[in-house]
């Protein structure tokens, strides 16, 4: 539904946008690509010559790499499952009536303003530390003995920080969503006998469904690469090293990039993987 | 100075062919009105008028110029759109001000041409205001504002009143048509709405699935519909279109009579039948009537307030000079 | 929806939400408390709430001890910078979607929106390689480019979807009164979107605010913004609780005040415009 002349308008003014993201997807991308056929040491003799595919068998034989493929995954999916539970029933009680809610909503959404860095020093020596942290203190206070959270239960702490700073988003998107419920559908299904466990199963929750898919859709963007939360808690040790970690480590930490690189691959892949999954779960709830 | 031409002009989106080639002239100064059944191509016609739409083939000639392929800023033609489109964040005042500050109106004249309109449209108290604060009807007539100052060379509306309710409708169907008489302008008004079409137009050019069925001033069409489409289309109540033996009595497929060409007689008319639903709108009376050997049910138009019950029989006469005959393919046999 | 609820149903609700809001906010409240106290009064068992001696001396020293107000302000240019320039190149591309939609508007979008899926470790060294050919490492607009970047398919995404409520007859109408497509764009559509705009503005400045891996990794003295000077409190040297929530509360305050005073955009930001 529009002329010619406006369609090359368009195409136009499309193309900073395009062409920056293209530009800024592919160079990394490409050079990624090429230094992961390589042995490449920056510190130690720097480009030394094709290796063929050795960093990729290297990397994936590396014990440390299915580990983190299994910690990034159990990242995402414990902070997208408890995100979505814990902010659907926060929507729900968000959508009551209630006195002072624009004050409860603020206190419920400031977690997100946190910056990683600061959330996971606060949680690591604040709230977490076996010996003068406030749980550490709670658990005695109740005689047992305090947990020391970042070795004996790393991934779930770690779970949980993120979970806290992504909660108010899940929530807020998902109340938007229930405001958005008309409640004559409701008061209908009510009329027709259903009790409140039945009206949440067969009308609240698949009208989040939307909601629902942009939820995971945008975490899981933001989850794969987390980074500050886990540079500042544990440095990838007991268990939390999640494969962008874990490149990071082979990149920065051990100086080879090519077998960084390879890793990086991997984890495009993964990446991939998952984005392909998302975007056609996306694709079909983007029209509505 | 505005004579519209169309020659040859088609439009299609993708494969689907909305408006076949089609030839149309609108002389200058002209109120013509494109009427027609929704999804009958009215509205995309105006817009390929506008150039908000490109033509697939063909040309649009404005004032003998070749504006097929000129942009809609450059036309010189305002548009009255049916949701007014006035900018939500701009006053009254600056709402009308909007076309003559992008064509490079000196200050002077803006403020002139503003007072001048809002006088006549009755906005003058309420230029510093916001869209969101008037009425349907005062937004219309910024839009229509907005319209004039331009002083295009032609006026395009469409469908500018079905957002109104019953009353206003009328009010602004005159005052769009003394805007006219004022003008002389041409003007290009779409409408789904045969009242207005047969009220407002000098010509009016009924549409079908993108196909003009006929082209004429409003009581050409009404007197020699030129098919039983144009013919069920202008006049209400509709025409009445009785097909088998009565029309095949009168040489033709379907024979159409209009409710005010039967009269009601007393007995042995032409047609006998029963009363079903009387319509009383005081100055006139409507009766919806099954006919004896008829399949189709009859409209009566009666004058004044006739009293006749559900269920009364009653005798029809047409007046046979008011008989329209068609043949198969619909056309009308003089 | 006008159902009446008993008095009791709503003392029950706002106990349980109030419950649940202050916990979720009990970490930020604490930091806040925390950074007026004594380090050994942030550490005392049981722990102390409200009645202790208000002190600022931890301010005081962790401004001793680094440049706050550098990195402050190398936060406020990178996070600004970078969500203007965004939103400047994602205006028309948005206009573009939402207005004059092809076969393929959707998938561009979805690509865009992909490329914020690669991993950022992935072409860290890449990017660092091209830094310093172009002198851009540890400079502020080195900074400000990546990071815009990175929020760009956020903010074509927000901007499109916020366009996609205007009414195109009044673009269309904006185009019969004889404006050009600059004219349409500056007259006529941003200032109908401005609510949108600025939500989607807030949102990726928030977002650009707490980025903590390319400010981490790209920055050393120089244009190293307020996650840096936070990071540098990772290392505990003895007893630090104060002063890190002193330097804490400095580095989320302007957000967290920020917020406070656009709640309205900010909560329509937050959904990323995908929400109704």
């Amino acid at each position: 539904m529009a002329t010619q002349h406006s369609r090359s308008a368009a195409r136009l003014m499309m193309a900073p946008a395009v062409i920056l993201l293209l530009g800024w997807m592919l160079v990394p991308l490409i050079m990624t690509l090429l230094f992961s056929f390589k042995k490449y040491l920056p510190l130690r003799g720097g480009d030394l010559g094709w290796v063929g595919f050795e960093n990729y068998v290297r990397f994936v034989t590396s014990s440390a790499f299915w580990p983190s493929v299994l910690a990034t995954l159990a990242i995402v999916g414990g902070v997208l499952i408890i995100t979505v539970v814990f902010g659907v029933l926060l929507a729900i009680l968000l959508n009551q009536p209630m006195w002072g809610r624009g004050i409860v909503r603020i206190l419920v959404i400031a977690p997100f303003f946190v910056m990683p860095t600061v959330s996971a020093l606060v949680w690591k020596n604040m709230f977490m530390d076996p010996v003068n942290g406030l749980f550490a203190h709670l658990w005695t206070a109740f005689g047992a003995a305090p947990v020391e959270w970042l070795s004996q239960a790393s991934l779930q702490s770690i779970v949980m920080i993120v979970s806290w700073q992504w909660l108010p988003f899940a929530t807020l998107i998902l109340l938007t969503a229930i405001q958005s419920l008309d409640s004559e559908q409701l008061e209908a299904a009510e009329m027709d006998g259903a009790p409140p466990i039945k009206r949440f199963a067969y009308i609240t929750l698949p009208h989040l469904g939307r909601a629902i898919t942009v939820v995971v859709l945008i975490q899981t963007i933001f989850l794969l690469g987390i980074f500050a939360e886990i540079f500042v808690t544990t440095q990838g040790s007991f268990g939390t090293r999640t494969l962008t970690y874990l490149i990071y480590q082979r990149v920065l930490e051990s100086q080879n990039v090519g077998l960084g690189s390879a890793g990086g691959v991997y984890a495009i892949i993964l990446a991939n993987i998952i984005a392909i999954f998302l975007m056609r779960m996306v694709g079909k709830n983007l029209d509505a | 100075m505005g004579r519209i031409t169309l020659d040859k002009v088609s439009k299609s989106f993708g494969d689907v062919e909305v408006i076949p080639p089609l030839d149309l002239t609108i002389e200058d100064g002209e109120f013509t009105v494109f009427v027609g059944p929704s999804g009958c191509g009215k509205s995309t016609l105006l817009r390929l008028i506008a150039g908000l739409e490109d033509t697939s083939c063909g040309h649009i000639r404005i004032d003998g110029n070749d504006a097929t392929h000129v942009p809609p800023a450059k036309r010189g033609l305002a548009m009255v759109f049916q949701s007014y489109a006035l900018y939500p964040h701009m006053s009254v005042r600056k709402n009308i001000a909007f076309p003559m500050k992008m064509a490079g109106v000196s200050e002077d004249e803006q403020a002139r041409r503003i007072d001048a309109a809002a006088k006549a449209l009755n906005l003058t108290d309420y230029l510093d205001r916001r869209p969101g604060q008037l009425s349907g009807g005062q937004r219309q007539r910024v839009a229509i504002g907005r319209a004039i100052v331009r002083e295009p060379a032609a006026f395009l509306f469409d469908e500018p009143l079905s957002n109104l309710d019953a009353a206003l409708r009328v009010g602004m169907r005159l005052e769009i048509s003394e805007l006219h008489k004022r003008l002389k302008t041409t003007m290009i008004y779409v409408t789904h709405d045969q009242v207005e079409a047969m009220t407002m137009a000098d010509k009016i050019v009924v549409l079908r699935a993108g196909v003009i069925e006929q082209v004429g001033s409003p009581l050409d069409l009404y007197r020699a519909p030129r098919n039983t489409f144009v013919a069920g289309f202008i006049g209400s109540p509709k025409m009445n279109l009785i097909g088998g033996e009565e029309a095949a009595r009168h040489g033709a497929r379907t024979i159409g009579i209009r409710p005010e060409h039967i009269d009601v007689v007393e007995d042995s008319g032409t047609w006998q039948g029963t009363v079903g639903v009387a319509e009383h709108l005081g100055s006139d009376t409507f009766f919806h009537i099954h006919g004896t050997g008829l399949t189709e049910t009859l409209t009566v138009r009666a004058l004044g307030e006739v009293t006749l019950r559900h269920g009364d029989t009653i005798h029809l006469s047409p007046r046979t000079d008011q008989i329209h005959r068609f043949d198969a393919q619909g056309l009308r046999i003089e | 929806m006008a159902r009446s609820v008993t008095t009791q149903r709503k003392i029950i609700n706002t106990a349980v939400a109030w419950t649940v809001g202050l916990l979720i906010f009990f970490p930020i409240l604490w930091t806040i408390l925390t950074s007026f106290k004594t380090e050994a009064t942030a550490i005392a068992d049981p722990p102390v709430f409200l009645a202790f001696d208000w002190t600022l001396e931890n301010y005081a020293t962790v401004l001793e001890r680094s440049d706050y107000m550098r990195f402050l302000w190398n936060s406020v240019i990178i996070a600004g910078g970078s969500t203007l320039l965004g939103i400047i190149i994602a205006v028309p591309a948005a206009w573009s979607m939402a207005f004059v939609p092809g076969p393929r508007t959707k998938d561009i979008l979805l690509w865009m929106l992909s490329t914020k899926m690669l991993p950022a470790v992935g072409v860290l060294y890449p990017i660092y390689l091209i830094f310093i050919k172009l002198g851009l490492l540890d400079t502020r607009t080195g900074l400000v480019l990546v990071l815009m970047l990175m929020n760009l398919p956020i903010i074509v995404w927000m901007l499109y979807t916020y366009f996609r409520e205007i009414p195109v007859e009044i673009l269309e109408a904006a185009r019969m009164d004889g404006a050009g497509l600059k004219e349409e764009i500056l007259y006529v559509l941003t200032p109908m979107a401005i609510p949108g705009i600025a939500s989607t503005l807030l949102l990726n400045f928030i977002l650009a605010w707490n980025e903590a891996f390319w400010t981490l990794n790209l920055t050393a003295a120089k244009a190293a913004p307020l996650t840096a000077f936070i990071a540098s409190y990772s290392s505990p040297e003895g007893l630090f609780y104060a002063k890190l929530s002193a330097a804490s509360t400095m580095a989320i305050a302007p957000i967290l005040i920020l917020g406070w005073f656009s709640q309205k955009q900010l909560v329509s930001g937050l959904t990323f415009g995908a929400v109704k």
